[in-house]
């Protein structure tokens, strides 16, 4: 393990101390947004949609698993918050755990699956398992098929935070997902996180190294739909619904295209990406107007449809992977 | 007369429709399964292409008058050339990275055409009229076969085996079979590699857009028609595996048909018995039924 570790650690200080240096700023920036007129709905969508992408991309950027399947696990964690908190009557922090859980078991079985292919076969797999759970969700009784789960009680959180409270409800957004964000920091660069790298860039070597290949990849992918649970656990309490939309196949290339523009593999490039994402969406709704012709939000598939593929051909790295090469260019 | 408690009339009513659906699982895999071989990427507009040529043949029809036998002619070429421009202007680039990349790119452009076809034509669906020779129904005694369904079964027969013969036992085949195995050494052997990439794109393209051509009649002509099915065909390939045309061929008829046979014994998990069957077939066959580990 020693040797995979020393490059890490030694220039670890340093990154570390650039990376809470970062993560400072994008807490104070999110802790002032409300205040500045950004409008707090499209901040909590936001926030949720960077923590479900930072959670795809610990399986895409550091285990190299490109899971086409992913909006299994924010709409599961979607229906059974949901549903605790509405039918049962939950509180929300038991909802939102109880949703969670649910990813996370959802991910144990699925991912001890998919992990048997790689590559192409691993996202056609995942893409095939995530349309299961859609007509699994579109036939069961308790999600209410097309209507979703409506009306979901935000409540007190631990018994006296009351979320109905937009603000509320948006710092506890922000808490959840800056715990996610460093966590997820923290996998990345421990000597578990070195180790995925490794069986990413070369599978047979890290093997013939003594690693237990298969046991990291599905530690990965079971991290990686738990958080992407809690992301839509915490989406059904701020926008009291759990519908379809969030099991769809179309979910699951949006996260693969939030991750994609902001840079596979960075550490805010998800964050960047999802940001940039919901706000198109956002302005589409409102219709974007190009001399004569009027673009109504019925065009965001064909503008989705473009930005995946002048990333996909000119644009690799994403926005985040772009600066930081430029930085390292501009520096030496 | 009754198998099981089921009437035959609906038991083989059923098997029937999944005898057609098994067609267009066979004719699709079997075009991913070819592009798979030479190209290294999955071909994920594939669906979207399939569209096209559905729409292809409702534009033929509505706004030129020209008829269904054309065309079958027609509509795969048509298609096929978008195919053959979309692998010139942008796969090409892609060969030399991950090959996820190109499964990025094709799933963008799928949904460029989807929704470019939905803001033309809303999400509704067209009706293709049947061509007057397939009105009617043969008389099979214990049920009644349309015309057009015996039809579609026996061209998706035709063109399959068609294309497994070219590839399994003719030269330009073996040119094919070969530089999917090695395309420098058969570079050097002076066949031009990259024309046969783009072609062998072209070709698979073009059996989407044929096997939409031969929906058009069976199903509404619409802009979503062939998004949920690639999704289906995806399981079917992974149930299979990529590495035979035969393979392909079996698994999409075979597939087809359970799917019918649920529909009669317990219609709830007919969406689901494909997704079932993949996750079986991944527990004790982790390369699919035809697959090798490559």
């Amino acid at each position: 393990m020693a040797t995979v570790l020393t490059p890490a650690a030694t220039a670890a200080p340093a990154r570390r101390n650039r990376f809470a240096l970062a993560t400072a700023i994008m807490a104070a920036i999110l802790a002032l947004a409300p205040f500045a007129g950004i409008y707090p709905v499209f901040l909590m969508k936001a926030l949720c949609f960077a923590l479900f992408a930072c959670a795809f991309n610990l399986l895409v950027g550091f285990g190299g698993l490109l899971s086409f399947g992913h909006a299994m696990f924010l709409g599961t964690a979607g229906y059974v918050t949901a549903h605790a908190a509405k039918v049962w009557g939950w509180p929300p922090e038991a909802a939102i755990a109880a949703g969670t859980l649910a990813s996370t078991l959802l991910g144990v079985v699925t991912g001890a699956l998919t992990i048997r292919r790689q590559g192409i076969y691993f996202a056609m797999i995942t893409l095939a398992l995530a349309q299961m759970m859609f007509f699994f969700y579109l036939q069961a009784p308790f999600t209410h098929g097309e209507d979703g789960i409506q009306q979901v009680p935000r409540g007190k959180l631990f018994g006296f935070i009351d979320l109905t409270d937009t603000l509320v409800m948006y710092f506890t957004v922000v808490v959840v997902f800056l715990a996610g964000f460093v966590f997820l920091y923290r996998v990345v660069h421990s000597p578990f996180g070195q180790v995925l790298k490794a069986i990413r860039e070369n599978e047979p070597r890290a093997i013939s190294l003594g690693y237990d290949a298969d046991r990291y990849k599905l530690v990965a992918f079971v991290l990686s739909a738990a958080l992407s649970g809690l992301a839509g656990a915490v989406k059904a309490i701020v926008f009291q619904l759990a519908s379809l939309t969030d099991v769809h196949w179309t979910m699951s290339g949006e996260v693969v295209l939030m991750v994609l523009l902001g840079g596979m593999g960075t550490i805010f490039g998800p964050v960047v990406g999802a940001f940039v994402i919901v706000a198109i969406e956002s302005y589409l709704t409102a219709g974007i107007v190009i001399g004569t012709l009027h673009f109504g939000p019925e065009w965001a598939i064909v503008l989705t449809g473009l930005i995946f593929v002048v990333c996909v051909l000119a644009f690799r790295r994403g926005i985040v992977g772009e600066l930081g090469a430029w930085w390292l260019r501009h520096k030496g | 007369m009754e198998i099981f408690g089921i009437p035959t009339q609906a038991l083989f009513g059923q098997l029937l429709i999944g005898l057609i659906n098994g067609a267009f699982y066979a004719m699709l895999s079997l075009g991913l399964a070819v592009i798979f071989g030479l190209l290294n990427i999955i071909n994920f507009t594939h669906g979207a292409q399939y569209m096209m040529g559905a729409f292809c043949a409702w534009f033929l029809l509505e706004r030129t008058g020209i008829g269904y036998w054309w065309a079958l002619i027609i509509v795969p070429i048509v298609v096929g050339i978008t195919g053959v421009v979309i692998e010139r202007t942008m796969l090409a680039r892609l060969y030399k990275l991950d090959h996820l990349y190109g499964l990025l790119l094709t799933f963008g452009l799928a949904l460029i055409i989807q929704g470019v076809f939905t803001n033309a034509y809303g999400s509704s669906g067209q009706p293709y009229r049947l061509p007057q020779e397939f009105v009617g129904a043969y008389n099979l005694g214990f049920m009644f076969l349309p015309k057009y369904r015996a039809w579609v079964i026996v061209l998706s027969l035709v063109v399959c085996l068609g294309t497994w013969f070219v590839i399994e036992r003719t030269k330009l085949g073996s040119y094919l079979r070969a530089a999917t195995e090695n395309p420098t050494l058969v570079q050097a052997f002076g066949v031009n590699v990259p024309r046969m990439i783009t072609l062998t794109y072209g070709f698979g393209v073009g059996l989407a857009a044929l096997a939409g051509v031969m929906a058009a009649p069976i199903y509404q002509v619409s802009p979503q028609m062939g998004a949920n099915l690639i999704i289906v065909v995806f399981a079917v390939v992974v149930i299979g595996g990529m590495g035979s045309i035969m393979g392909a061929i079996l698994t999409g008829f075979g597939l087809g048909v359970m799917e019918g046979l649920t529909k009669v014994f317990y219609a709830e998990a007919s969406n689901t018995v494909i997704f079932v069957i993949m996750v079986i077939v991944l527990l004790v066959k982790p390369a699919g039924l035809f697959g090798r580990e490559r």
